[in-house]
């Protein structure tokens, strides 16, 4: 028989503080309110004053309710039965189905050691061409979207997640729209993809808090099955509810903010989850694909700003496209020389020429006149959208290298290009005359 | 000693005591499971003892005993060190790997040097001799170092060499040798030593004005912003700006003896590159690989967060020991931000009042005490070692007037500020050439390295004034500036990390180098319009660039210099 407390000392915000002992930091506690069991996670301890964290929030709390350690930090079941359910952010399922029973993991494990992990070297394709050939998505790679509300990162992030080839697919949502998670397990099933993926879902609808828990729980289940040999795979949206949730607890803790409300370790946080992006020596990977959303479509606000000094690269999102210009893919050098022999120069010449169009658009605009050159890139920079940076587009990498090969040489004469001669001769459509 | 746990708060611990305390000496909070946590005192008020944990505090418990040392925060120095891959308390990493698997499970420690390992020892000091802290006694070939076995380094005053053992295999638990003072206290020495790694090592003659260049073999930094043997310098930086590349470059490329790369709260991606790469790499001037001058501490973001203050200090303790052998060490922390945020978490906890941003009040004199320990020393025995601190800072918002940054500014001797615009245009590396600066003579003569910086300022001027009058309304004398200016970032300040000859130029190289296209931006350009003054600068423009992917002193880069040659004849007087 668990003890029971009941002497609560303190309700504020999300957190009650009641007087017990022997209880472990980080350890997991259940409330027993009016409205049923409720989560909650000790985040500190004062000689016999605990203090909890509640998930689902403290209304309804009372000082007459009933509190039982659980003897452990958060775990989570991890079994290849979870596949093709849905949970919360406690974990428990919301699918209508009986919940999972099996062994447990503990989630937010230690770090990996750096020596056991391996260099990333194997490209993920997604079949979009403005990742596959202009920033590479790479195994065990962490990037973030960076988008603001209103744009398709959502049905972005679910295309990612149908055509990536990976064995399991996690997917996070935190304050997700109810309608948008519905969207999401369509897509799944609909591509064929519901049996190899695992959600665990917050949505706007529920206590703010509770979705603090959802990185952890996807990270700590994928986890398990990267250390298995799997592929993993791991979709978070949005990090910045995550990040909002943190700063909560925060402020009822009355810890001081560094920055726009923020506490002081929104890096350490937001990189603990990260960091656990991996590709292990001698075992499966986990790379994980996060979208941020920015509070005012500014990049320097702290959430994408500490996000950024932690992820390898971004994706913007802007204007239904990802920005060929800002997104970056730190690790695209490690896969990109091995793919085809023109994808490098091919990613290179069509940003290029692309920079020039936007330049050229802007004289235009400016009422300058257009000489036969600018034309050609107007030409150029249209099909270049309509055919390549379209999100609809969908092709693997080879046709989408051949495809910019067309367009370019439907604009072009070769020598404009800027592509080196040897590559031209191999690759490009048409007859080449000499020189 | 013993005490009890009280209060337990993210990485922070209350402890209570009645024994004495040393304040910044080790405990170890007893979890229930029987691991044991490092942590360090870190304030004591009455029998209330204040604990920093270096491991995530999951478990602990009121009433959970904590144990006290009285030893402060240590490394192990000693011969082995070179090589190794720690994590910020100097546990090797690889050998924890083989211990406990893929994850660094908290609770446990591994000594810092093999202890079954031995070492060639050769006695340089004998029976009778007179020495004191930091003399050598004797030496042990590591990698390509020799490597001295010197004398406590706490010791105080004279002491005679009582017994001295003869040459052989030791290793370096093994003593080695007796000393004796006229007090008739009684030393033995070993192959290693303890050091308090927040106290700094600097047994020495006098310390030195540092004016030695250290040559990164970048040409940005060594021509225009130069750091010297035993100075310090910054590279502050938006995310992606290049701060860690940079460093890389210059962890392979410096010219000194030794590198440690303290790896302080960034990605374990980028430790992992180099821990892959380096002992594959050979350094052409030694003819070894670079793993065999390089130390590497890791402690990544999602290790502990107090271990990440730890690193900094840890890293250069090793760098201040192998300073004392006589040899010239370089020091990279990336990034110093992360350390600074340590602080601030902790001070949090504390409760101590806040300064801006958070910071702590006392932020500045830690960032100071920390740079204070480069510096250029002559040793004892006369000869002039130097350690060299570089740390990349982080700043919130890539803006520049936070704390961090500000604080750093004010205590180093060079400053590499990284751009958002040149590196979002891909000019690498992105060291503003118009905000950065150095107070340290580099292998240019300044008045020459003036001229250029007044052409970059003028042509930042012009090209400013374009964007409102339009080229046509700029006068040609002014545009052709704007050229040279650019001619200059493209073919001199612009260099590609990742080519084998261009990536690297040495010394030789940037001196001839900066001369020649110091002469094309004197150049008086003989043209009638924009148009060909336009066509004659980009001309040269990429025969500069293509001359700088030759190698020095080949036969193509004596035939690309007669054509840029060819191509300035006709424009100077
Ligand atoms: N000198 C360079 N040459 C070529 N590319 C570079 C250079 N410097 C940086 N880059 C490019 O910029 C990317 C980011 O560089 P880096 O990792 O050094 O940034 P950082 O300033 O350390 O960022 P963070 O603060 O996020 O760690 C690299 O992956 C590389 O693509
Ligand atoms: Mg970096």
């Amino acid at each position: 028989m668990r003890k029971y407390y009941d002497e609560i000392t303190r309700i504020a915000g999300n957190v009650v503080t009641v007087k017990a002992t022997n209880v472990g930091y980080d350890e997991l506690a259940i409330i027993d309110t009016t409205r049923g069991p409720s989560l909650a996670q000790v985040i500190r301890l004062e000689a016999d004053e605990v203090s909890l964290q509640v998930f689902a929030g403290t209304q309804g709390v009372s000082t007459g309710d009933k509190i039982r350690f659980l003897g452990q930090a958060m775990q989570v079941p991890f079994t290849d039965d979870l596949l093709g359910r849905v949970f919360n952010g406690s974990g428990e399922p919301r699918d209508n189905r009986p919940a999972v029973s099996a062994d447990t993991v503990d989630i937010g494990s230690p770090a990996v050691n750096p020596v056991r992990r391996r260099m990333p070297d194997t490209m993920i394709d997604t079949g979009i061409p403005m990742i596959d050939v202009f920033n590479s998505l790479v195994e065990s790679q962490k990037l973030p979207i960076f988008s603001v509300a209103g744009e398709p990162y959502n049905e972005l992030l679910a295309r990612v997640g149908l055509q990536a080839e990976a064995d399991i697919i996690i997917l996070g949502g935190m304050g997700l729209r109810h309608d948008d998670y519905l969207k999401f397990r369509d897509t799944f099933e609909e591509g064929g993809v519901l049996g190899r993926s695992i959600m665990f879902i917050h949505t706007a609808a529920d206590p703010v808090v509770e979705c603090l828990l959802v990185p952890d729980l996807c990270l700590a289940v994928g986890e398990q099955f990267a250390l298995q040999g799997k592929k993993v795979l791991v979709l978070l949206t949005d990090m910045t509810a995550f990040a909002d949730a943190l700063k909560e607890i925060a402020i009822t803790m009355e810890q001081i903010p560094s920055n726009r409300g923020y506490p002081g370790d929104l890096y350490t946080q937001l990189a603990r989850r990260y960091e656990k992006a991996v590709d292990f020596d001698e075992a499966g990977s986990m790379t994980l694909l996060a979208v941020t959303t920015m509070p005012g479509d500014d990049v320097t606000h702290p959430v994408p700003d500490n996000t950024g000094y932690i992820t390898e690269g971004q994706f913007y999102l802007r204007n239904g496209r990802i920005e060929p210009f800002g997104s970056l893919s730190r690790l695209k050098q490690q896969v990109n020389g091995k793919t085809r022999d023109d994808h490098r120069a091919i990613m290179d010449g069509c940003l290029q020429l692309y920079a020039t169009c936007r330049e050229t658009r802007e004289k235009r605009d400016m009422g300058f006149e257009m000489s036969e050159w600018d034309d050609k890139l107007i030409k150029y920079g249209d099909l270049f959208e309509e055919k390549i940076m379209d999100l609809t587009v969908n092709v693997p990498l080879f046709d989408a290298l051949d495809l910019c090969w067309e367009i370019l040489a439907d604009c072009f004469e070769p020598v404009e290009t800027g592509i080196r001669r040897s590559i031209l001769e191999k690759h490009w459509p048409k007859e080449l005359k000499d020189e | 000693m013993i005490g009890t746990i009280q209060a337990v708060f993210g990485n922070m611990v209350v402890a209570e005591s009645d024994e004495t305390i040393v304040q910044n000496s080790v405990g170890y909070c007893c979890r229930a499971d029987g691991a044991k946590l490092l942590s360090e005192v870190i304030r004591v008020r009455g029998k209330k003892i204040d604990l920093q944990v270096f491991e995530e505090t999951r478990g602990l418990k009121v009433g959970d005993e904590v144990e006290f040392d009285t030893n402060m925060l240590s490394v192990k120095l000693g011969p082995g060190l070179i090589g190794q891959i720690y994590d910020g308390l100097q546990n090797p990493l690889p050998q924890l790997a083989d211990k406990i698997g893929y994850f660094l499970e908290a609770g446990n420690y591994l000594p810092g040097l093999d202890l079954e390992r031995k070492w060639d020892f050769t006695p340089t000091a004998a029976v009778g001799d007179t020495v004191s802290a930091g003399d050598c006694l004797g030496t042990v070939p590591e990698t390509m170092f020799t490597h001295k076995i010197m004398a406590p380094f706490n010791l105080s005053g004279k002491y005679t060499i009582a017994s001295i053992i003869a040459a052989g295999s030791y290793t370096v638990a093994e003593q080695i040798a007796t000393l004796t003072n006229e007090a008739g206290d009684e030393v033995a020495v070993t192959m290693q030593q303890d050091w308090p790694v927040k106290r700094p090592l600097a047994v020495c003659k006098k310390r030195l004005l540092p004016t030695e260049p250290l040559c990164t073999r970048v040409r940005i930094v060594d021509s225009m912003f130069p750091i010297v043997k035993g100075g310090t310098y910054c590279i502050p930086g938006p995310f992606g700006a290049g701060k860690t590349v940079l460093q890389h470059v210059t962890s392979r490329n410096a010219e000194v003896d030794i590198v440690i790369i303290a790896a302080c709260g960034e990605r374990a991606g980028e430790v992992v590159e180099t821990i892959r790469e380096f002992p594959e790499l050979i350094d052409p001037r030694t003819g070894r690989t670079l793993m065999e001058r390089t130390i590497i501490i890791a402690n990544t973001s999602a290790m502990p967060v107090a271990a990440r203050e730890a690193s900094v200090y840890t890293g250069v303790t090793l760098a201040e020991y192998y300073r004392q052998m006589g040899l010239n060490v370089l020091m990279l922390a990336d990034s110093t931000s992360r350390w600074a945020q340590a602080m601030r978490e902790l001070s949090g906890r504390l409760e101590e009042i806040p300064g801006e941003e958070a910071f702590p009040a006392y932020l500045e004199s830690r960032i100071a005490s920390f740079y204070e320990r480069a510096g250029c020393l002559e040793l004892n025995d006369g000869t002039t070692a130097s350690v060299t601190i570089g740390g990349t800072v982080s700043p919130a918002g890539g803006n520049f007037e936070e704390p961090v940054t500000q604080g750093t500014l004010k205590v180093v001797g060079a400053f590499h500020g990284l751009s958002y615009a040149r590196s979002y245009a891909r000019r690498y590396p992105a060291i503003d050439p118009l905000e950065s600066w150095s107070k340290y003579p580099g292998i240019i003569d300044p008045a020459k390295v003036e001229a250029v910086r007044s052409v970059l300022r003028r042509g930042n001027e012009v090209k400013q004034m374009m964007t409102v009058v339009g080229e046509e309304g700029t006068p040609l004398e002014d545009f052709l500036t704007m050229l040279k200016a650019e001619l200059f970032d493209n073919c001199y300040l612009q260099q590609y990390a990742f080519d084998d000859i261009d990536g690297n130029s040495s010394p030789e190289r940037q001196t001839f180098v900066f001369d020649k296209i110091l002469s094309v931006l004197e150049l008086d350009i003989q043209c009638d319009d924009k148009a060909s003054g336009r066509d004659i600068v980009l001309k040269l423009q990429d025969e500069l660039r293509t001359w700088n992917y030759t190698e020095f002193e080949s036969d193509k880069y004596t035939a690309q210099l007669a054509k840029i040659d060819a191509l300035i004849a006709p424009h100077s007087s």
